[in-house]
């Protein structure tokens, strides 16, 4: 079996405009890959089709986790499966403590009947955040309500941490936080790369990838990868911005 | 005569849905009428001033109309006559867990009270059916002189207490439904705890309806003397019949110059039964009385716990949550009657409709002119779960004069699409999702109640939910 995800001809539509058109990727397990794009290129449509947001209708292609199609599953199975996503815009749920959120996605993970340990559970809450170096207080918080930005994402890794995807989609993590969130949160993202995950880092900014230093790099632009290349692009599109990729790749139609 | 002889159990995958054979020694038989009452008192060899009670308020049930010129007019659908107003098994209440019968064993066994409660069950009076099937006084509190009996025992061993305040809370008259507990009541506890005793444990009755058609007329008595505290906590779950069922109680408190009364009720009834309480109070000075009231399922659940705040200081307190999933009504809400100077209210209704569940709340807050240094606090949320969903609120607070206060809250809010997506990305099914937004929505409220009860209403709520996802 072979352990990547592989994003095989995905096309999907929104409200019956086309975003992603025929597009292809594969990241393996332990590999950490960016994509790039300017805004509206279909990066988030993306990460929202591949963990199942129902808005996203897939037209065709195929999505393949560790060789198992995924598309035919449910969001949760996905989840299930090993598929994370990071949210830009993580929702607020009134009430629900951090703590009580991750203990219903752990216990969701679990066969019927058999109840989670909760001492256990306690103890590698408490590592993770010793490791992401998040106060203990903040378990007792009810998720993202009133959290600022920094504290949103770093909340979206906490719960990567703890649920320990075997692909993670963080969809422009970098977006809303300042220079010192931002460092904070890349710092966490690097002690969860490891030979059992795979990232795909969605980004706008080459900021990010400062920190975060990417084995490969994809551009997107209308719906396609049309360009890819080790960590060098990344820079390479930050000194001439987007521009010279909306000219190389515009719509032939468009030329025409 | 015998319900039914079938030997073998018949469980459904709902919690509460399913049967036990059933062996009544005693059955008055469908509908309601002089007769019924006379087989009544003579099974229960109850003493002529009940008989006489009781034949009072057959006729008082009789003259009242039915409430539907505010109330739903669901109400019609409860044939009296297809109802079975007494059902008793041929067994005294048992004094000890051994010498309950193993049947009705199964039955707790079957309603899944989690562990944490197996420990008070020693001290639990537990009606199955009409007559207390199983009633043992906790060693501890009979030892401070407590009394804790069903209702009949109690006005049968008690009667100098029992008669000084039996139906002076709710008099029969008070409406329909209280007139006819008062004509066929049975069940129910009784407690009296004397001045100055704490009752350390809380006292709890389970109860079930076990038998179709049949109406459980329960009538609950508390009397906390001077300074005394108690608390009584009720759950109770019915199994599912193909006909409605009819569920009518009284509850009545009454707290003395300084005792403290809390009341905690988790309720989960089947989605056929018509669920018509009253429950009031009467908190004397410096006395507080509290009513936790949670109710899930039912077809209609018609339930207003009150305080009547009689002594200078009195404080009363209603807590409840109510969660009405497709085809259910819950009707709920709190009375406080203010009736003297610096008495405090407060009242905290959270109710979650889903799907073509409907909640409603109803609330009643007196405060007369003359009074001063009156407070009172509401507050009601709802939350919907699906377009469909239905809410309303009726909040009527009558104050008057200009030196007391009343504050009062209102929010409505959806679980959304959002957040369902959210939730089910980290792995929880839709169900799951649905709980853990329904649990957040009342974590602030189910804090307050005792742990084994916030447990066992997380998991009803599990329950309602995982069902109500197609």
């Amino acid at each position: 079996m072979s352990k990547q995800l592989e994003i095989k001809n995905l096309s999907v539509t929104v409200e019956t405009t086309e975003i992603l058109k025929d597009l292809s990727l594969t990241l393996p397990r332990g590999e950490v890959h960016a994509i790039m794009g300017p805004n509206g290129t279909g990066k988030s449509t993306l990460a929202k089709a591949l963990a199942g947001h129902p808005d996203y209708e897939i037209t065709s292609g195929e999505v393949l986790l560790d060789g198992e199609n995924i598309l035919e599953m449910e969001v949760d199975e996905r989840a299930r499966a090993g598929l994370f996503m990071a949210f830009q815009y993580p929702s607020e749920i009134p009430g629900v403590s951090i703590a009580n959120f991750l203990r219903a996605a752990k216990q969701a993970r679990l066969a019927e009947g058999e109840d989670l340990d909760a001492t256990g559970f306690y103890k590698t809450l408490y590592e993770k955040m010793d490791m992401l170096h998040i106060d203990r207080k903040f378990t007792s918080r009810a998720i993202n309500e009133g959290f600022s930005g920094g504290e949103k994402k770093r909340n979206e890794i906490l719960q990567m941490a703890m649920l320990e995807p075997k692909y993670a989609i963080m969809d422009e993590t970098d977006s809303g936080l300042d220079i010192d969130a931002l460092r904070i949160v890349s710092e966490g993202v690097n002690k969860l790369r490891g030979p059992e995950c795979g990232i795909l880092l969605i980004t706008h900014y080459q900021r990010i990838l400062e920190y975060i230093v990417p084995d490969h790099v994809h551009v997107m632009w209308n719906g396609r990868i049309v360009k890819s290349g080790g960590k060098d692009l990344a820079i390479e599109l930050e000194n001439k911005g987007y521009d010279w990729i909306k000219e190389e790749f515009a719509e032939p139609a468009a030329k025409a | 005569m015998s319900e039914t002889t079938t030997p073998e159990l018949d469980i459904k995958t709902d919690i509460g849905n399913f049967v036990y054979p059933e062996k009544h020694k005693y059955d008055a038989g469908k509908g309601l009428s002089e007769h019924t009452i006379d087989y009544m008192c003579e099974v229960k060899e109850e003493p002529d001033w009940i008989r006489e009670f009781r034949m009072n308020a057959l006729q008082t049930f009789r003259e009242k109309p039915m409430p539907t010129h505010w109330a739903s007019s669901d109400l019609n659908a409860i044939d009296f006559d297809k109802i079975r107003y007494y059902l008793a098994g041929d067994q005294k209440p048992s004094r000890s867990w051994d010498d309950v019968p193993d049947d009705v064993k199964q039955t707790f066994e079957r309603l899944g009270i989690p562990e944490s409660e197996r420990k008070f069950l020693a001290g639990v009076e537990a009606q199955f059916d009409s007559e207390a099937a199983y009633s043992n006084i906790k060693e501890i509190a009979s030892k401070q002189g407590v009394i804790f009996v069903g209702s009949t025992e109690g006005l049968k061993e008690h009667p100098e207490i029992f008669r000084k305040w039996f139906g002076k809370v709710i008099p029969t008259g008070d409406n329909k439904f209280s007139a006819l507990n008062s004509a066929v009541f049975s069940g129910g506890s009784f407690i009296y705890v004397p001045p100055g005793v704490k009752v350390s444990h809380p006292l709890q009755a389970y109860f079930r309806i076990n038998a179709q058609n049949f109406g459980q007329f329960e009538r609950t008595l508390i009397i906390a003397d001077e300074g005394s505290e108690v608390t009584y906590m009720e759950g109770c779950t019915a199994p599912k019949f193909d006909t409605a069922t009819l569920h009518s109680a009284v509850v009545e408190l009454v707290a003395l110059k300084g005792a403290k009364i809390q009341y905690i009720t988790v309720q989960n009834w089947s989605d056929n039964v018509f669920n018509l309480v009253t429950k009031r109070g009467l908190a004397h000075e410096d006395a507080e009385i509290r009513w936790i009231d949670c109710n899930i399922g039912s077809r209609l659940t018609m339930k207003y716990p009150g305080v009547i705040l009689k002594g200078r200081r009195a404080r009363g307190e209603v807590l409840s949550i109510a969660l009405a999933n497709d085809g259910q009504h819950q009707d709920t809400g709190a009375k406080m009657v203010h009736a003297a100077d610096e008495t405090s209210s407060n009242i905290i209704s959270k109710s979650i409709s889903v799907g073509k569940g409907r909640a409603t709340y109803r609330g009643l807050v007196n405060m007369p002119k003359h009074l001063k240094g009156c407070k009172n606090n509401t507050e009601c949320d709802a939350l919907l779960i699906n377009t469909n969903s239905r809410t309303d609120t009726y909040p009527a607070i009558t104050a008057r004069g200009d030196h007391n206060s009343v504050q009062h809250e209102a929010s409505v809010s959806k679980v959304s699409a959002e957040q369902i997506f959210y939730m089910r990305q980290r792995g929880m099914s839709e169900g799951q999702a649905m709980s853990l937004a329904v649990n957040g929505f009342i974590n602030d409220l189910a804090r307050h109640f005792p742990m084994e009860y916030s447990v066992e209403l997380k998991r009803l709520i599990d329950l309602e939910m995982e069902g109500s996802v197609g």
